[in-house]
């Protein structure tokens, strides 16, 4: 279970499980979390903790709340944050699951939805993004808290349309390519193979005959396509363990220094010579 | 008889590939997949729970929905109906063969105690008459590309999409939630379920992708689109590059994979003339 540490000028006061939907902190005696300090308003901020992922959002308070010096309305904490209410600091753990466990807490679970389960709850709640996602284990609702929670809009109840797309997440950076020598070819399913973008070497294609005899492609794409659209095309695919060639359509598969590459993937070395839809080129990395 | 030539036309229509792998963690696979060219029907189920009851879950609902649409579906002369009662019909046939499945799960689980707690996610395509009715339960997925664009068709039913709906989190923030794996509606979990079904229309060169959340969750959607995009013509290899890319991810859950593609159209003759012809055929 996550949970907050409470500490001043790096004195640790107190601890914190965070074993509610929503922990109140503020300067009254009513709150979860109490910082008797006049920098703090009477209900300052608010956690709200949703099975294994913990929100902090301010109350509208006078001095307002910090997450990792930040001032912020709203937050989604992550391992190790730290939380500023005026002098004193409230760190959040949230120990990434042990491996014994990691495999079964990533299997799919489901979640009743208590609406179904339980009679309906009050009215008022219904627009209470909470009411609705409540999890299992936190049976009790926070009724007549003061200000309502700001952060839920109300529940979307229009699932029914076709899903737009989310925005898509950008992959994550590249780290710089590592000085290495080529990789060697491995199978499919090399072990323990780094995320896609690792430390793979930068390589590109250069074309040695035809119309755009010396131009260079570089392999920057995950896939990469050559050939004629409905003549001859080949995908080069850019995974952990190096770069791949396969054939995609075509009545004949390319060729390879000379061999036909047949109908599976290939690992290509560097300056591998590859005909395609009657032009040659060459695979290299790049210095 | 006109049902043959229809069938003919549907399996010439519409391109596809289907893959399921157990990944690179689990020693078993707990996906299912089924498909019915004939009647243009693709079930994929991501089973969970029990010791080993996800599969029997999985399995369960593939088979059941598969063969008994099968069974009504042909023995309805579509021809015959009208647009709008053809896709009324496929989704109401639709709605059924889920629900029937649902009680043969929930029935299993409750009389069977090393299969107690098992439940499956779901989703269905079924594609006749240049239309597709679309039926899923939980966060298993369809995608469709249509030329350069690739859309989730399907809305989640997890924990997650409930709040990136709400507001509570963004989508960047959803990727960092430690929530992804946990469904608010399941098969066979409970005595009835509602499937969640939509009709669309489909175009020529459209791609649909029906997968489980072990290709969704390690595969970014951008590196899925390009994917689709790139290696369309060739969809045996597009179903292994996604089973690649997602164990090149880490692969930490089964992947399956199932691809159609609209070749060319596949509506069905409308005029009066085609229908009288389809009365004495």
């Amino acid at each position: 279970m996550a949970k907050l540490i409470l500490s001043v000028d790096g004195q640790v006061l107190k601890e914190f499980p965070l074993s509610k939907e929503r922990t109140l902190i503020g300067r009254k005696p009513h709150n979860d979390i109490q910082i008797d300090n006049l920098a703090v308003s009477g209900e300052h901020a608010a956690i709200i903790t949703i099975l294994n992922d913990s929100f902090i959002e301010d109350l509208g308070s006078t001095n307002g709340t910090m997450v990792n010096g930040k001032p912020i309305k709203k937050h989604f904490l992550q391992n190790n944050d730290v939380v500023e209410i005026g002098k004193h600091k409230l760190k959040y753990f949230n120990d990434a699951p042990t491996a014994a466990t990691a495999a079964d807490f990533e299997k799919t679970m489901i979640i009743r939805n208590p609406a179904k389960a339980a009679p309906p709850p009050p009215k008022a709640e219904m627009s209470d993004t909470q009411t609705n996602l409540k999890p299992l284990a936190q049976p009790e609702v926070v009724k007549a808290a003061p200000p309502p929670p700001p952060p839920a809009a109300p529940a979307a109840e229009a699932r029914h349309e076709p899903t737009p797309i989310q925005p898509v997440p950008k992959p994550e950076p590249k780290p710089a390519p590592r000085p290495e020598p080529a990789p060697a070819p491995a199978a499919a399913h090399a072990a323990e193979a780094p995320a896609a973008g690792g430390s793979l070497r930068d390589a590109a294609i250069q074309v040695l005959s035809g119309a755009a005899a010396g131009r260079t492609l570089d392999l920057t794409k995950n896939l990469t396509t050559i050939g004629k659209p409905g003549l001859q095309v080949a995908v080069i695919t850019k995974r952990p363990n190096g770069y791949f060639i396969t054939h995609v359509e075509g009545a004949t598969y390319p060729t390879i220094n000379g061999a036909s590459l047949g109908a599976q993937a290939r690992s290509l070395g560097d300056h591998d010579l590859i005909e395609i839809a009657g032009v040659k080129m060459e695979f290299f990395y790049k210095p | 008889m006109s049902a043959g030539a229809r069938v003919m036309d549907l399996k010439q229509s519409l391109q596809t590939a289907s893959l399921t792998d157990p990944g690179r963690v689990r020693d078993h696979n707990e996906d299912c997949i089924e498909s019915r060219p004939e009647i243009g029907l693709y079930v994929l189920a991501d089973g969970m729970g029990g010791y080993n009851a996800g599969e029997v879950a999985s399995g369960m609902a593939t088979s059941l929905i598969s063969d008994g649409l099968q069974e009504v579906w042909e023995l309805r002369e579509v021809e015959r109906l009208g647009r709008d009662e053809a896709k009324a019909l496929s989704e109401k046939l639709i709605k059924e063969q889920v629900a029937r499945a649902n009680t043969a799960i929930f029935t299993t689980s409750q009389n069977n105690p090393e299969c107690a707690g098992m439940g499956t996610t779901l989703v269905v395509c079924h594609f006749f008459d240049n239309f597709l009715t679309a039926a899923h339960i939980g966060d298993s997925r369809l995608y469709r590309l249509r030329g350069e664009t690739m859309e989730q068709v399907t809305r989640d039913h997890s924990l997650l999409q409930e709040q990136l709906d709400s507001g509570l989190i963004t989508p960047d923030e959803a990727r960092l939630s430690q929530n992804k794996n946990l469904v608010t509606r399941a098969l066979g979990i409970d005595p009835t379920v509602e499937a969640e079904v939509h009709v669309y229309e489909t175009q020529p060169d459209d791609v649909y992708l029906l997968c489980s959340d072990g290709l969704s969750d390690m595969v970014e959607d951008d590196e899925i689109r390009l994917t689709l995009h790139t290696l369309k013509t060739n969809l045996n290899l597009t179903a292994q590059q996604l089973i690649q890319a997602a164990n090149d991810h880490g692969g930490r859950d089964n992947i399956s994979a199932m691809l159609i593609r609209v070749a060319e159209p596949y509506g069905v003759p409308r005029g009066w003339l085609a229908r009288l012809k389809a009365l004495f055929a």
